[in-house]
C-alpha cells in the first residue's frame, strides 16, 4: 500500500507517494523525475546509483524510499547550480575522465563526499573513496587525476 | 520485488511485538536484505525498521569501562567513533572491510552478525574482544557470547521472534592488543577467502597471558582455533612461535573447497594470515616480530 512521505532532496521538501517496495532510487527517478542519478547493477556493487544520505555517500537501489523521511539527500542535480558545473564536474571534463559517462554521477557522488571530509586526499585515499564505483570503460587514471587537480586547486584556501 | 508491510517501531518492545507477525523481518541497513528480497531469495511479509529506535543506533560507554553497540549502528558511525579507534581499534579497521564505502555508510554491524555469513568481516575482531550479544525477545531479554550466536552458513541460534539489539564490548584489558587480516583476491569489493582475528594479552615479564583467534571463512560458522591459542599461551612472543600458532590455527580450520578457493589453499592462507595478524598485535605492545 502506497504512502505518503516527506522528504528533502537538493535542500527542497517533496511530499510524494511511496511504495514500501520502492527504493530511494525509485523514487529519486520515477517520482521525482532526478535521472540524473543512474541504475546500474540494483543490487549495491556497481555505485552508480550513489547519492549523499546526511553527507554520506549511499547506493540509492539499496535504501527504501520509506526509509528517507528525515534525512538530506543531495543527488547528482544538486550539486551544480544551472550550468555552472560543480568542481568536480568540471574537472572531469578538463581531464577527459568521463568515457561513456554512466558512471559519472556516481563518482561525482563519492567525490564529493570524500572532498567534504577530506580535502586533501592522497591517491590511495581517491582510489579507495571510488572503488565503490565501477567504470566499465575502464578510465580510472584520469577520474584520479580530475579528483587529485580539484584537491590541488583548493591547496591553500 | 514481493509486496510487504513497512512499521518503523520507536522502541525495542514495539520492534519485538512487531516481530511476533508472521514473515517479519528487521531492517538495519538493508544492504543485505534489500538485495534478499528483489532477487526473491526471502520471503517477507512486514519489514521492520529499527534506526527508528535509539538505543539500537546508540554507541555508549559502559559503567564498567566497555563499549555498547547498538546492533543497527552502521558500519561508518562505528568506525569513527573515538572510543572504538582508542580501545577497540581491530573493531574500527574490520567493519572498514565490509563492502564498499557507499555500503559501509547503510551496513550494521547486527546485519553483518545476523546475516551469519561465515566470511563476515566484522565478526572475528568482536569474537576476539569477547563481545556479548543482548538479545530481546517476547519474553524479555538474554544475552549471550557473541560467538555463540552462529549455527551454520546463515543460520543463527536466535529464537522466532527475536532479535538482536546490542553487542557489548568488555572493557579492554590493559596489555592487549587484537589485529584481524583477510585474503581476497581483489583488494576492494571482495569477500574474504579466508581471514583471521588474533588477540593476545602480555604479562609483567612481556610472556603471552591470553590469547584468542577467531578464523573467517573456513567453517560453517566464524571459528575460534583453540589448539592454537594454547600454544601461545605463557610463551614469549617470537617468530617461531607464531609460526607454529599460524600452522595449529590452520589445523583448527575446517575449510570447504569452493569458487573462491580449495580447503587446501584456505589453510595455508589461515597459517600465514595467523602468524601475521598475531605479529601486527605484538608490534601494537612494542614487541618487533617478524611474521612470514
Amino acid at each position: 500500500m502506497k504512502k505518503l512521505i516527506q522528504c528533502t532532496v537538493n535542500g527542497e521538501e517533496h511530499d510524494v507517494l511511496a511504495d514500501p517496495r520502492d527504493t530511494l532510487l525509485d523514487l529519486l527517478r520515477d517520482r521525482l523525475g532526478l535521472t540524473g542519478t543512474k541504475e546500474g547493477c540494483s543490487n549495491g556493487n556497481c555505485g552508480t546509483c550513489t547519492v549523499l544520505v546526511d553527507g554520506l555517500p549511499v547506493n540509492a537501489c539499496l535504501m527504501l524510499a520509506v526509509e528517507a523521511p528525515g534525512h538530506e539527500i543531495v543527488t547528482i542535480e544538486g550539486l551544480s547550480e544551472g550550468s555552472a558545473l560543480d568542481p568536480i564536474q568540471q574537472a572531469l571534463v578538463e581531464h577527459g575522465g568521463t568515457q561513456c559517462g554512466f558512471c559519472t554521477p556516481g563518482i561525482v557522488m563519492s567525490a564529493k563526499a570524500l572532498l567534504d571530509a577530506n580535502p586533501r586526499p592522497t591517491e590511495a585515499e581517491i582510489r579507495h573513496a571510488i572503488a565503490g564505483n565501477l567504470c566499465r570503460c575502464t578510465g580510472y587514471d584520469k577520474i584520479v587525476t580530475a579528483i587529485a587537480a580539484v584537491a590541488a586547486a583548493t591547496e591553500g584556501e | 520485488m514481493r509486496e510487504f508491510a513497512y512499521q518503523c517501531p520507536d522502541s525495542i518492545e514495539g520492534a519485538v511485538r512487531l516481530m511476533q507477525e508472521p514473515e517479519a523481518r528487521p531492517l538495519a541497513g538493508g544492504t543485505d536484505l534489500i538485495p534478499q528480497m528483489r532477487e526473491g531469495r526471502r520471503t517477507v511479509g512486514l519489514v521492520i525498521d529499527l534506526k527508528r529506535v535509539p538505543d539500537l543506533t546508540a554507541i555508549e560507554e559502559l559503567p564498567d569501562g566497555g563499549l555498547s553497540i547498538g546492533a543497527a549502528a552502521s558500519a561508518t558511525a562505528i568506525a569513527r567513533h573515538p572510543r572504538v579507534c582508542s580501545d577497540y581499534p581491530a573493531i574500527a579497521h574490520s567493519v572498514r572491510l565490509i563492502g564498499s564505502i557507499q555500503v559501509q555508510s547503510r551496513a550494521s554491524l547486527g546485519g553483518n552478525i545476523s546475516n551469519a555469513a561465515p566470511s563476515a568481516d566484522g565478526v572475528p575482531a568482536l569474537i576476539c574482544y569477547r563481545a556479548r550479544a543482548r538479545i530481546a525477545g517476547p519474553g524479555g531479554t538474554r544475552e549471550v557470547d557473541l560467538e555463540s550466536l552462529f549455527a551454520g552458513p546463515g543460520r543463527t541460534t536466535l529464537q522466532a521472534g527475536e532479535i538482536l539489539t546490542t553487542v557489548v564490548l568488555p572493557s579492554p584489558h590493559p596489555r592487549s592488543a587484537a589485529h584481524y587480516l583477510r585474503f581476497t583476491p581483489r583488494r576492494e569489493m571482495d569477500i574474504a577467502v579466508a581471514g583471521s582475528g588474533t588477540w593476545i594479552s602480555l604479562d609483567e615479564q612481556g610472556r603471552i597471558s591470553d590469547a584468542r583467534i577467531a578464523l573467517a571463512s573456513v567453517g560453517p560458522t566464524p571459528l575460534r582455533a583453540e589448539t592454537a591459542e594454547k600454544k601461545l599461551i605463557g610463551e614469549a612472543p617470537g617468530g617461531a612461535l607464531l609460526e607454529d600458532a599460524g600452522r595449529l590455527a590452520a589445523a583448527d580450520a575446517r575449510p570447504i573447497s569452493d569458487t573462491r578457493g580449495s580447503a587446501d589453499y584456505r589453510r595455508t592462507l589461515v597459517s600465514v594470515l595467523t602468524a601475521r595478524a598475531l605479529a601486527a598485535c605484538c608490534k601494537s605492545l612494542g614487541v618487533e616480530v617478524e611474521a612470514p
